[in-house]
């Protein structure tokens, strides 16, 4: 059967997505982590394809091109030169040691998993049993966030986030409008520039990008 | 429908008040201009105002639909014979004082000048707003319009802290009490789900509902008005404001709120019940000598006014409260004869306040001081603003033939004619009711004695009197306006009465009957009691010019000028006047629970020696710091949220994001 078929390829492809979150969650260094966004991007990008595919939703096909460019070129090619630029690629320190936000990830898993549940059985699409890996891939990426102290990846996080949540739009309900999604790629775009301006002038400031310096700009 | 014409000139004038607002900030660089073309011109706007409230008291009113506001919920206004009565109280009070505000302001600097006359045509639009608004929208709006731009108003001189702080609280306690409000509203509408007026009026209320929209009601308009607990603003705004605006603010503002009880006691809701009127009587009394016991002790003028002021909220909501007692009780001759009791104060505090407010603008004007300690013998350098807040001391003081007497001798008839009531508790409380009114008046005459007395009789205090100036002609045609309008209230009851008429004919459809005629005053029954303020001044002039006359026949070409008698001091300088805190102490002594005070005592070898006695409010202390300090620890606990650190926002929305994915599913 094509379509069985095409679904196990689709698991396939969410299952990278939910070990590249991990794997995200593990890296130390920034560069590691902006070549694993970009892969999450293309596994992104290659389910939404072949979902299109098998459906004959076409709409989603500009969908994956956008993430192609978008996410795969675009914004690592961006990443790499202000890591360049800044001069910050080195091993960072996570708030939270490594093994202990795997297993903070693993019951953000279990519970993402257990909240699709009643949600996917609504669902009427092919692709709704990733539903709860698309959830748990946007916990991960808050994970991801909360413990990085440093603000490319806690933009990457960010990110990333955006990543499941456009998966979570795929497989409950063939994706978003295409003119909805053209706007959140836009915006995506233009929050990246923006951050990238403002790393500079973070690190204007206080001479680092470690975001404990912006502790002293709260009241009293 | 014939087209109502007095209510098109009503919103005309209002139309014609917010242009001279917006002009007025484009004349931010020609200070001149505003007073001598924006200002005048703003004054004939009261006066048409006036006249409207005229002709709304005497046309059948009208109403019509603005095409304003959110889509579905047009503006609605209506002009009766309530608010035309109201709409003369406050052209006829406003006119007088924007007048006087012409010259008042003269001095000040364009842009802040510019600035005072925006939200000063704001303030008169907003209130005109007030009055004429028949849905419960429009009259929020036109509230808010109103309490903003006072706020502004008061905080004219925001470089200063103090203002800034009375500015707070005012804003503070006007929004509570709109808070209040609007849920009133809310009761009142009775699930209709509609909010104008005319289906509030035809929403049936079960008592307990009434009784909670009642409250609601006297909560929030007891707020802007100065009702004890809610006065604490009071003393602090008025005192901030530049003198005008304290006393379109006392005058006027507080008067709204006397409309809004009006309106939606008697207008929108359906019932009244006794012991509304019975706790409405005993917060109307409280206040009444609250605010005198406080009038007395202070040595600020403008603050004592306010707290006169609060004294007369006192007296008009005593009056309002007895006016429900009657009416749910089946006395409609008696609770006309206090509804125009009440409303005859409410008009006359508004001319003799602002006469007041004006008299001390006056005087600070000329001299800079507001403390009475430092003032004294402004009579011979300031005569026309001595004798015209005479005028307005006298009326306050509940002097006959002006009009204080007039109202307060109305009201006392009314306790005086109430035993017959149904409750026998009531009966026998009302005769010390009529006795703590009339404490109130009687130590208001002393607090207008202290007044009257350290500002302007005696010696001056301070070597800079010596150069005080008079009022110049724009101030002294305001005042000799309000003094005029103290005057004839005074001296014409019999046809002020029958203009009152149609208001107490709409509200509790029954109107006082006057037993007199246009020259004697007679309320239920001629036998009963009459006053004939006329011939009562001319017997009093008669009596002048025949002493008069007598001295100078048998004394003429006698007399012998000397020192007079100085009772063994050799010397006699004015530190041995009587002071305002030395006026005040028997005061003091007697009422020391209510209050806490500060004393600094001069040392005795003291060459120049400084006492300072300051009462203040013990309800702040008592029921509003712990309020405050309650507020301080809950922000400084919520402030506890704030790290600083960016990790520990986003476990916050993390940890909302999981709460709500776990509670909404």
């Amino acid at each position: 059967m094509a379509l069985s078929y095409t679904l196990q390829v689709v698991n396939l492809l969410a299952a990278l997505l939910l070990l590249i979150a991990f794997a995200m969650l593990s890296q130390r260094r920034i560069a590691g982590l902006v070549t694993l966004f970009a892969w999450q991007g293309g596994a992104l990008a290659a389910s939404t394809a072949i979902v299109a595919w098998s459906t004959g939703q076409h709409h989603l096909y500009y969908s994956a091109v956008l993430t192609v460019v978008l996410k795969v070129v675009a914004m690592p090619w961006y990443f790499f030169r202000l890591i360049k630029r800044l001069d910050v690629d080195r091993e960072v320190e996570p708030m939270i040691n490594i093994p202990t936000t795997m297993l903070i990830g693993i019951v953000l898993v279990i519970f993402a998993f257990n909240l699709a549940l009643p949600i996917s059985q609504m669902a009427g699409t092919v692709t709704r049993s990733t539903l709860g890996i698309a959830m748990a891939s946007v916990l991960l990426a808050f994970l991801m966030m909360i413990t990085r102290s440093k603000a490319i990846p806690q933009v990457i996080g960010f990110l990333a986030m955006e990543n499941g949540l456009f998966f979570a739009a795929t497989s409950a309900s063939y994706g978003m409008p295409l003119v909805v999604e053209m706007g959140v790629a836009l915006d995506v775009l233009v929050g990246v520039f923006v951050l990238g301006i403002f790393f500079f002038q973070i690190r204007e400031t206080f001479d680092s990008l470690d975001l404990k310096h912006m502790e002293k700009l709260k009241e009293r | 429908m014939p087209e109502p014409i007095p209510l098109q000139w009503a919103w005309g004038i209002v139309l014609y008040w917010l242009l001279l607002a917006g002009a007025s900030l484009l004349l931010q660089r020609r200070g001149h201009l505003v007073t001598s073309l924006v200002m005048p011109l703003g004054a004939l706007g009261a006066l048409a105002i006036a006249a409207v409230g005229v002709a709304g008291l005497v046309l059948p009113g009208g109403h019509f639909v603005l095409p304003i506001g959110l889509p579905d919920l047009p503006f609605h206004l209506r002009l009766d014979a309530l608010s035309g009565f109201f709409l003369v109280l406050l052209g006829g009070a406003a006119f007088g004082v924007t007048v006087y505000a012409v010259g008042y302001f003269r001095t000040m600097a364009a842009g802040p000048l510019a600035l005072l006359s925006l939200w000063y045509h704001l303030f008169l639009a907003g209130m005109v707003l007030v009055l004429l608004a028949d849905d419960a929208y429009a009259f929020m709006v036109a509230w808010e319009l109103m309490a903003l731009s006072s706020y502004f108003l008061v905080t004219t001189d925001h470089k200063i802290s103090d203002i800034r702080r009375a500015g707070f609280l005012y804003l503070l306690i006007a929004h509570v009490g709109a808070v209040s409000l609007l849920l009133c509203f809310g009761v009142l509408q009775g699930g209709h789900g509609a909010y104008t007026f005319d289906y509030m009026r035809s929403a049936e209320l079960t008592p307990f509902w009434a009784s909670v929209a009642f409250l609601l009601a006297l909560f929030g308009f007891g707020a802007k008005a100065g009702l004890v607990p809610m006065h604490v603003w009071l003393p602090e705004a008025h005192p901030a404001a530049p003198s005008p605006v304290s006393a379109l603010m006392s005058g006027v503002m507080l008067k709204t709120a006397i409309y809004g009880l009006l309106r939606v006691t008697f207008d929108l809701l359906n019932v009244q019940i006794a012991w509304w009127g019975t706790l409405a009587l005993a917060l109307g009394l409280l206040t009444a000598l609250y605010g005198v016991i406080f009038a007395a002790v202070q040595s600020d003028m403008k603050r004592l006014l306010a707290w006169s002021s609060i004294e007369n909220i006192g007296i008009i909501l005593a009056g309002f409260g007895l006016t429900v007692i009657f009416f749910a009780d089946g006395k409609g001759a008696l609770a006309a004869l206090t509804m125009t009791a009440l409303l005859y104060h409410a008009l006359n505090h508004a001319f003799f306040k602002g006469l007041l407010f004006v008299g001390t603008g006056s005087v600070l004007h000329s001299t800079g001081v507001r403390h009475m300690g430092a003032l004294g013998g402004l009579i011979r350098r300031m005569p026309w603003t001595a004798w015209l807040t005479l005028v307005g001391a006298l009326a306050i003081a509940g002097m006959p033939p002006l009009n204080g007497f007039v109202s307060e001798w109305l009201l006392l008839q009314a306790f005086l004619l109430t035993p017959g009531l149904a409750h026998n508790y009531l009966n026998m409380v009302i005769p010390v009711a009529a006795a703590a009114i009339a404490m109130a008046a009687a130590l208001a005459a002393y607090v207008m004695v202290k007044f009257f007395g350290v500002v302007f009789l005696g010696q001056p205090r301070a070597e800079n009197l010596k150069h005080a100036h008079d009022a110049g002609w724009p101030e002294r045609l305001g005042m000799l306006w309000l003094a005029a309008a103290c005057v004839l209230l005074g001296l014409f009851p019999a046809m002020v009465i029958d203009a009152l008429a149609p208001v107490t004919r709409l509200l509790i459809s029954q109107t006082l009957v006057n037993d007199g005629n246009w020259l004697f005053l007679a309320p239920v029954s001629a036998e009963r009691a009459s006053y004939a303020p006329l011939v009562f001044l001319l017997v009093v002039l008669a009596v002048l010019l025949v002493t008069f006359l007598a001295v100078r026949r048998v004394y003429h070409g006698r007399i012998r000028r000397a020192d007079p008698w100085d009772c063994g001091y050799a010397e006699q300088d004015a530190r041995m006047q009587d002071s305002a805190e030395g006026f005040g102490q028997p005061i003091r002594q007697v009422f020391d629970v209510f209050m806490r005070v500060e004393r600094e005592m001069p040392d005795p070898f003291d060459r120049k020696p400084h006492y300072r006695g300051d009462s203040r409010d013990k309800i702040w202390l008592l029921l509003y710091q712990p309020i405050a300090d309650l507020a301080t620890w809950l922000s400084a606990q919520a402030g506890r949220l704030q790290h600083g650190r960016i990790q520990w926002y986003l476990v916050y929305s993390f940890a909302t994001l999981i709460f709500l994915l776990v509670f909404t599913r």
